[in-house]
């Protein structure tokens, strides 16, 4: 069992959702982001998944564009990634990493794949990479053992959603909204039926993310999917109390996905 | 005698402008290594709805028709092809002819693809138009074709170019669209796309983005290459019929490339006619301040195509520079890649100083102010022409007009006092 597919089980056999949270590497500094991650950790996340900075995050809202602007002016480099996914893993913590696709390609696709998972990474979640033209990322994630986590999203056809799911590994990530990444007060019934018509292609767990900000919500989607993910408003935290806001964040939303809220309450 | 000749059907060698043919890219949308979709699925339902609509409404003679019908009774085409012998002087007596896209209404090229467009967004069901520009060229003419098809507008313009294009984001609001300044990154064209795609990824149920340049994930780099190749059809039966033959050299400008594509493809089959696109190469190659992104650029992922891309060694887009607003972008249409590639294609840069040179040059001596953008496509014929000589024959794609340039012009010849 892969660390991931052991998370997956670990939490379905309490009954629960798995908790996933985001933050960039580098922000808002190498070191400091350090700190937060492990913060989140240990307030309760099972799973970190680690952001690459990017000059152009087009499926991000002002939160994480803000949290990378900061990141990529205090001086963060492509290989910060592998220290920092190292960090984790040496600490016992499961890290997976979200990344635009062009710093990958750039890197050497396979290279970046083989670095990763030296450094301990499970896996890559790909925001602007689909199936269809991810030839060298299928091969190398084969080469070095790790997670192809890709995304549907509420639009995807069930052709799409089927192709997607096919080509996925670890984790299917279900985007609840059409729109970018950030705080939102309803997550949305698209949700639910995404998820739901995605289940129907696979028996990969199923995460939700965009939007999700508080204990209430993230207890919402873990009623119907398999983990819940937390992006922006550990930003938020972070901002406004640093490490410790951020273990105070998780550990309110691992409240939250160990009462699921069953379908229809 | 016979019948008078239609004029539109002077620029309509285009019976096959629209149809699938041997340049088009295969059907994922890569020309050679380059194009595909490099996007969020969210939108990729979306761009297979945008490529279903367009492979039918290409073939089809009612679609093709009120495309024609618009081109002709609305924008004015065909265009002029207008021998500049003045300029030429200073081209080494190479002979100069400027295919006059300035002269299309809204004054530039863009107004091809955007009718096309428009169009399609009407055929698709969808209300609502977003897009991006720069120089506000592709903006306005947005603008211009939601008013007249009654679609609303929402154009996404980069904070810095909102300031350097007053005067076009007056034009938009005229009439009736909402300009977005964007206030994010290098605040200029490039992120201005990022701010239409996040849009798009909110509203793409009612929402149509209607892409300014030959870029972009498929089907975008056919669908606007195609609505512009009316450019090149004109332009080559054009010459043959005033010079007597076909140029030596046809030259465009390259920011995105949609002008560039447009009049390539006129002669991209005649093995004899050199294809030259101008970069835009800001304060210089050696400055780094350029956006001279075949030159000097590397292969890599924006805005959803695969093509050479101005980035540092993690991937990280580089800003582009250029004083042309509309050239102002570290990415290129790639197609233009695969010809760079296969070397159908060449491409030249013009700095900063070249270009206003030559801006000033064709204003004095011609009586034709050209777009800024355009002036780097004359930059380059300047070049080429003392490469050439007297026996040259260069055909410029004359792209824009320069009035939405007039207040840099002041500021950089100081005329403002």
């Amino acid at each position: 069992m892969t660390g991931l597919e052991s998370v997956f089980a670990r939490a379905k056999d309490e009954g629960r959702a798995a908790l996933i949270g985001y933050l960039p590497a580098g922000y808002p500094t190498l070191a400091e982001s350090k700190d937060l991650l492990a913060a989140m950790l240990d307030g309760g996340c099972d799973v970190v998944e680690v952001g690459v900075p990017y000059s152009d995050p087009v499926m991000d809202g002002p939160t994480v564009q803000m949290a990378s602007d900061k990141a990529l002016r205090a001086g963060f480099r492509l290989r910060h990634v592998f220290d920092v996914v190292e960090g984790i893993s040496a600490a016992g913590g499961h890290a997976v990493v979200m990344t635009y696709w062009n710093p990958v390609h750039r890197y050497g696709v396979d290279a970046f794949a083989r670095d990763l998972a030296a450094a301990g990474g499970h896996g890559i979640i790909t925001p602007d990479l689909i199936p269809d033209e991810a030839e060298d990322w299928l091969r190398a994630s084969d080469e070095h053992g790790l997670h192809r986590i890709f995304l549907v999203a509420p639009s995807s056809s069930d052709r799409r959603l089927k192709l997607t799911a096919d080509a996925s590994s670890g984790f299917i990530y279900a985007t609840a909204v059409m729109g970018v990444t950030g705080m939102r007060d309803k997550v949305g019934a698209g949700a639910r039926e995404l998820v739901r018509r995605t289940r129907e292609h696979t028996s990969l767990p199923i995460g939700v993310g965009l939007g999700v900000r508080n204990g209430e919500q993230a207890a919402e989607v873990a009623g119907f999917a398999d983990a819940v993910i937390v992006g922006s408003a550990f930003i938020k935290a972070a901002e406004d109390e640093g490490a410790q806001g951020v273990r105070r964040l998780a550990g309110e939303l691992a409240a939250g996905v160990r009462s699921p809220r069953p379908a229809g309450s | 005698m016979s019948a008078p000749r239609d004029p539109a059907a002077a620029g309509e060698p285009d019976k096959d402008l629209h149809a699938p043919g041997k340049h088009d890219p295969d059907e994922r949308g890569h020309f050679g290594p380059y194009g595909g979709r490099f996007m969020p699925e969210a939108l990729v339902d979306a761009l297979d709805e945008l490529t279903e609509a367009y492979d039918k409404a290409r073939v089809d003679p009612d679609f093709v028709g009120e495309f024609r019908r618009l081109l002709r009774d609305y924008a004015g085409r065909p265009s002029l092809l207008t021998e500049a012998p003045q300029f030429a002087e200073h081209c080494g007596g190479a002979q100069v002819w400027l295919k006059r896209e300035d002269l299309n209404h809204t004054g530039s090229h863009k107004i091809n693809n955007v009718l096309g467009q428009a169009l399609l967004t009407k055929r698709m069901g969808k209300t609502r138009v977003i897009a991006e520009t720069g120089a506000g060229q592709h903006g306005v003419a947005t603008a211009t074709a939601c008013a007249l098809l009654g679609l609303e507008c929402v154009i996404y313009m980069g904070e810095v170019d909102t300031q350097r294009q007053a005067l076009n984001v007056a034009r938009m609001r005229l009439l009736g669209a909402e300009v977005v300044p964007v206030t994010t990154g290098s605040r200029t064209l490039k992120d201005a796309i990022n701010e239409a795609l996040r849009d798009w990824v909110t509203n793409v149920d009612t929402t149509h983005y209607l892409l300014g340049t030959a870029a972009g994930p498929h089907p975008f780099p056919t669908m606007v290459r195609n609505f512009h190749k009316v450019i090149g059809a004109e332009a080559r039966e054009q010459i043959l019929e005033k010079a007597g033959r076909l140029p030596d050299v046809v030259i465009a400008c390259v920011g995105g490339g949609s002008n560039a594509i447009g009049i390539f493809h006129g002669f991209i089959d005649d093995p004899g006619v050199r294809l030259v696109g101008v970069e835009p190469g800001g304060h210089g190659l050696d400055s780094g301040k350029h956006g001279a992104t075949l030159s000097q650029g590397v292969p890599g992922m924006l805005h959803g195509a695969f093509s050479y891309l101005l980035q540092d060694e993690d991937g990280q887009t580089i800003e582009a520079h250029s004083i042309s607003a509309g050239l102002d972008y570290p990415g290129v249409g790639p197609e233009h890649s695969w010809l760079k590639d296969t070397g159908r294609a060449e491409y030249i840069t013009a700095t900063d100083d070249e270009a206003m040179h030559a801006f000033q040059l064709l204003s004095r001596t011609e009586g034709i102010i050209p777009a800024l953008e355009s002036a780097h496509a004359l930059a380059g014929a300047i070049k080429l022409g003392k490469e050439l000589g007297e026996d040259g024959l260069i055909l410029v794609n004359l792209s824009g007009r320069g009035d939405k340039d007039m207040d840099t012009a002041a500021k950089y010849f100081g005329y403002t006092s």
